[in-house]
């Protein structure tokens, strides 16, 4: 309990500083002003989302190898994390891309890409919930996370590949790509700071996953007598 | 070699199982049909718009089409009980596996080929001059479909809803054989073909690692 707390308060600190760097500290863009801004966050759940749905895969490769209901616990709990931190994103995006290009949505291949993963992962979850058994839900839910996660690089390189004929838009390729120092530095900062915030959720929500099946062993123990 | 005897074996099942009744065939022959028939309502395409859009549209069709098409695959097996009897004659899952993406990679190649007369007369393209490539993009990309559509028709017929599943987990799943395919097939249909050989690598990579996996981890998607 006590070590979950001093996460989550090291999460909270973490994330306020990224948000204080990301307004102050980090110098304005000249073209495109204040909406820059929201990049940190955009870029940095970005990385958080790509890391927790790699917790996911783990967790389900271990589930297939040990079946031991604690994997499966950390399957769904990276999956859900991931999920709300590619929704972050896909919220983010837009309310840049509006601004600068003009336009809400462009069918590039990082946005789809990142679109094609929001959706293998909401119907992770979806069939988690037509599952009724635990452990066919456990063994079932892990390989289609894993069929899902090897999905992944390939839907990256069909689109980047054959959709995007022209080199990709506006977007700052990532650190790199003629960043501002202190930009890139803001940029990493917030990446941590978010990839902490995504720790600290994860083991919430497993914490959460086991009480709940403590609760349905208990519950159908009482239903047998 | 006991796989690949114990797959013939099991290939010929299917097949007789579909042939007799040849239910499959004929309601994914006519669902494609529709398809093709209502976008064509939808969109309205003229000679030019037809070239670009018709090939997306007939891989968009077979992909709706598979994910009807495969609902049967494990539920057949399921309804008379014969699941557990393949398990416990066949050394190794892989081969029911094997058997059945087979058996569906003929059926949806089979349904493709029925509506390839109707579609050229539709959207008015002249398929003559590259037909065996075009053959050949349809069948790697198919083959993906099949292989994919097979893992998951063993997961969704495990679960409620089954019929909504499918598509649910497939779809999202195919997502870079439509892209590839499409953008394939369509630089073959145009008015100076192209052969995109590196796409129809990429779609044989798709359907390399997908059999993997599924050699991989299928025997754990039929335990019970």
């Amino acid at each position: 309990m006590g070590k979950r707390i001093v996460l989550g308060a090291v999460a909270v600190l973490f994330v306020i500083a990224a948000a204080y760097a990301s307004f102050y500290v980090a110098p304005e863009e000249r073209t495109m002003g204040l909406v820059q801004r929201i990049f940190y966050f955009h870029v940095g759940s970005a990385w958080a989302g790509l890391l927790a749905f790699l917790v996911c895969f783990i967790g389900n490769l271990m589930y297939v190898w040990k079946r031991e209901a604690k994997y499966d616990w950390l399957g769904v709990a990276g999956a859900e994390v991931g999920l709300v931190f590619t929704t972050v994103v896909l919220i983010t995006g837009p309310i840049w891309a509006h601004p600068v290009w003009g336009i809400w949505w462009t069918w590039d291949a990082r946005l789809t890409s990142t679109f094609v993963l929001w959706l293998l992962y909401v119907s992770y979850l979806l069939l988690r919930t037509l599952v009724e058994e635990p452990d066919r839900r456990a063994l079932l839910s892990a390989l289609f996370g894993i069929f899902a996660f090897i999905d992944v690089p390939l839907v990256f390189g069909a689109i980047r590949w054959w959709r995007t004929q022209h080199p990709s838009p506006v977007i700052m390729g990532g650190p790199g790509s003629g960043l501002d120092p202190t930009m890139r530095k803001v940029l990493y900062f917030s990446g941590l700071a978010m990839c902490v915030l995504m720790a600290f959720l994860i083991v919430e929500r497993y914490v959460l996953e086991k009480m709940r099946s403590e609760v349905d062993i208990l519950r159908r123990e009482v239903e047998a007598q | 070699m006991s796989l690949l005897s114990n797959t013939a074996i099991l290939l010929g099942k299917e097949l007789r199982t579909e042939f007799r009744s040849r239910e499959l065939l004929t309601t994914t022959g006519v669902f494609i049909l529709i398809v093709l028939v209502l976008f064509s309502f939808a969109i309205n395409p003229g000679t030019e718009e037809a070239r670009q859009f018709a090939p997306g549209l007939l891989w968009l069709a077979i992909l709706f089409a598979s994910s009807l098409m495969f609902q049967s695959c494990f539920l057949r097996e399921q309804q008379n009980d014969t699941l557990s009897s393949l398990r416990l004659a066949v050394s190794d899952p892989f081969a029911i596996f094997l058997a059945k993406l087979i058996a569906n990679t003929l059926f949806l190649l089979l349904t493709e080929l029925l509506m390839l007369p109707f579609f050229a007369i539709f959207y008015n393209i002249p398929l003559w001059p590259k037909l065996p490539v075009l053959l050949l993009v349809l069948f790697v990309g198919s083959l993906g479909i099949s292989i994919a559509g097979t893992a998951m028709s063993a997961i969704s017929a495990q679960a409620r809803m089954r019929e909504l599943l499918l598509p649910l987990l497939l779809l999202p799943l195919l997502t870079p054989v439509l892209v590839v395919s499409s953008l394939v097939t369509a630089s073959l249909l145009d008015r100076e073909p192209v052969v995109q050989w590196k796409g129809i690598g990429f779609v044989a990579v798709f359907d390399l690692i997908f059999l993997t996996a599924l050699w991989l981890f299928g025997e754990y998607l039929l335990e019970e």
